[in-house]
């Protein structure tokens, strides 16, 4: 057969055609074969572009770090970052991306649980692998995500019992009105009341609430030895910049906040916040080798000023528990890592944490720290590794 | 409640009210008077914050010894930039768009996404920290339990001093009596001899402004983030129409009312129920009144 009929030649012109159209693609897929595919998906626009955008650099210091250094198996990340825009179903339309085009290996992603909430069915029928950075209300365990930050159990058990031992029996819970403070409230009341204290009062304000003045006078009227604050984002601001106005500054009521870390200090203003308590997993404070490197890096990357706070740790550590879990499994399949994943170990930032045999939660310390006027925390005192629990009886 | 915390709930009564009075009156000045839904009036209002932002860092780092007054500049300069601002705004934008109010809404709500965005590309998307100044921080102790906030004290006195420049820019002076002119019947003042063109511009140019000083004074209680302007744009809205639309009295009234309601509410019940409980006598009364509490007489 040779080219000499019409319809013949047109057939091969159109293969050479598509061939040559195709060879771009070709190429980079031959390239593509000594990399392997990450995803980072999270928000770099719009509302929670405030608390995501420092965790994306963080991971991404972790892969340049990893790629410097060999890769993973042999093979080069190749990071592809999404943004989810602060919107719930963008966010599940870009994991659907990440997973079906892109056939990425694992994504570390996503800040809020509506987020993790939106993309969870995704992961789940795509059998894909999330890494999730950020402190949230436990009451989730899926085969598909791995979450390397406190669930509630983590933070809120360990500040209740060192307020009560060491600053005063009498509780005032402050919350933003939705999910993560109502849970972590109902699991600080009968923790308080489990070391014998007491729950003066419980308030909520609404997401966005700028004005706390009467709750700071309920606060006041009640006269509790411990404030328990879970109030989030620029609320946060406003409750602390009012709470110093009305003189309750952090040298005279004690105050602690699982949801501060030095990220929103710098937003709340240093000498608003000091003197108050943190419960966190991480601080940047923390004098351990592993840390020192980790801050300098982050430093040296994105500029001296720059702040650490717990969920960039947790980002940072998610990449290399990922990495680690690979390099068990010698595979990059999903349910090998998974399986791989079951008590890994880890010489992180925040110290010697591990993953969990099946909760896919990860074993860690909570340490409470004390805001300086330098905006660092001061940490007074620190746990042993605590069991995550995501469904905790209560 | 002890006699202690009752005379502090008052005072937050007040200093709710004076805060209300001061987000809304741009708003009520430009939706009242113009007739223009200016959705982006929050983001006018995180311009003021910024600018604050601004000088307090030259001032943090330039001029030191001067940062016991640098909130005068700050307010000032905030209130230029947004008039500026404003009157940009007015001749290069909303003046197209002059009775199509819905237009109005959309393409106003459009400029606010822009501008957080802007926001967020100068500023990032992390919140900034304005630094306040000294003898604002902390407390009047007039008793040994009851203590006033000094930052609010400075707000309802600010608050005091920018409702009478404003009454006294409006109706005592010769472009007050031109805004009122052309908000009464437009074409006739133009018949008069009155640019009403420009009237247009210095009335959203001064709306604008006091946007910015709103948001200027707002960095001491509040925060300072590209979405900050969303925080108070409800509440100036709701202040807005439940005053009713073209009266500047009526703004005051019902940011008195919703100010007391909110505090004695929050205080007896929780946060979020004051809000929802708000929220429904603003319905009810809408519903009965539904050109709101002061219901102007404007030649439509």
């Amino acid at each position: 057969m040779g080219l000499g009929n019409r319809r013949n030649f047109i057939k091969a012109g159109t293969a050479l055609g598509t061939a040559a159209a195709v060879g771009p693609w070709f190429i980079k897929d031959l390239y593509a074969a000594d990399t392997i595919r990450v995803g980072q998906l999270h928000s770099l626009t719009g509302t929670i572009a405030i608390a995501e955008a420092a965790i994306v650099e963080a991971e991404k210091m972790a892969i340049d770090e990893i790629n410097a250094a060999g890769g993973v198996l042999g093979r080069q990340i190749e990071s592809i970052v999404e943004d989810g825009a602060s919107d719930w179903p963008t966010f599940a339309e870009k994991a659907k991306k990440l997973l079906i085009r892109d056939k990425v290996a694992a994504v570390f992603g996503c800040y809020t649980s509506a987020s993790r909430k939106s993309v969870l069915p995704v992961f789940e029928q795509n059998n894909g692998l999330l890494y999730y950075p950020t402190y949230y209300e436990g009451q989730e365990q899926s085969k598909n995500v791995i979450y390397t930050a406190q669930e509630a159990t983590q933070s809120v058990i360990a500040a209740i019992e060192w307020l009560a031992k060491s600053k005063g029996k009498t509780f005032f819970l402050v919350g933003s009105d939705y999910i993560y403070p109502r849970t972590c409230n109902k699991i600080a009341k009968p923790t308080i009341a489990r070391v014998g204290g007491k729950t003066l009062g419980e308030e909520y304000a609404p997401l966005g609430h700028t004005e706390f003045s009467s709750i700071i006078n309920k606060i006041k009227a009640a006269k509790p030895d411990c404030i328990y604050s879970t109030v989030v984002g620029g609320s946060n601001v406003a409750f602390f910049k009012q709470l110093v106005a009305a003189g309750l500054s952090g040298d005279k009521q004690t105050l602690l906040s699982t949801v501060v870390s030095e990220n929103e200090i710098d937003g709340i203003g240093k000498e608003n916040a000091a003197g108050y308590y943190a419960c966190m997993g991480y601080f940047q404070s923390q004098k351990n080798p592993a840390n020192e490197k980790f801050v300098k890096a982050i430093k040296a990357k994105y500029g001296q000023d720059r702040v650490v706070g717990d969920p960039m740790e947790c980002g940072y550590t998610g990449v290399y528990f990922w990495k680690l879990a690979c390099e068990k499994a010698k595979s990059f399949d999903v349910d090998k890592v998974v399986a791989a994943s079951s008590d890994l170990a880890l010489d992180a930032p925040e110290g010697k944490i591990k993953l969990h045999k099946s909760n896919h939660h990860t074993w860690k310390h909570a340490r409470i720290g004390r805001a300086r006027p330098d905006g660092q925390f001061d940490i007074v005192h620190e746990s042993a590794l605590i069991e995550p629990n995501p469904f905790p009886k209560l | 409640m002890t006699f202690d915390i009752a005379v502090m709930q008052i005072f937050n009564g007040i200093s709710l009210f004076t805060i209300l009075v001061l987000m809304a009156l741009g708003l009520a000045i430009v939706f009242g008077l113009m007739g223009v839904i200016n959705m982006a009036h929050g983001e006018l209002m995180a311009l003021g914050a910024y600018v604050t932002y601004m000088v307090a860092y030259v001032f943090e780092r330039h001029l030191p010894s001067l940062m016991g007054v640098y909130i005068f500049f700050a307010i000032f300069l905030a209130f230029i930039v947004t008039f500026i601002f404003g009157w940009i705004l007015e001749r290069g934008f909303i003046r197209f768009l002059y009775h199509r109010p819905l237009d109005t809404l959309l393409a106003t709500w459009g400029l606010s996404l822009v501008l957080q965005q802007s926001y967020r590309s100068i500023f990032g998307a992390q919140e900034v920290s304005v630094p306040m100044t000294k003898w604002l921080t902390g407390a009047w102790d007039v008793t040994e339990n009851i203590q006033i906030p000094l930052n609010r004290l400075f707000i309802v006195g600010l608050t005091i001093l920018v409702s009478f420049g404003v009454y006294y820019f409006l109706y005592r002076t010769r472009w007050g009596l031109r805004i009122r002119a052309v908000t009464q019947n437009r074409s006739m003042s133009g018949a008069a001899g009155i640019n009403t063109n420009r009237v247009d511009a210095l009335t959203f140019a001064v709306g604008s402004g006091l946007a910015g000083i709103a948001g200027a004074v707002f960095t001491m209680i509040g925060s300072t983030n590209p979405l900050t302007g969303q925080l108070y744009i409800v509440d100036s809205f709701i202040v807005v129409v439940f005053g009713g639309v073209a009266s500047l009295l009526g703004t005051f009234v019902s940011g008195f009312a919703i100010a007391q309601a909110q505090t004695t509410l929050e205080f007896l019940l929780s946060g979020s129920m004051a809000k929802v409980a708000i929220l429904l006598m603003v319905v009810v009364t809408l519903y009965f009144r539904p050109n709101g509490l002061f219901a102007a007489r404007v030649r439509q």
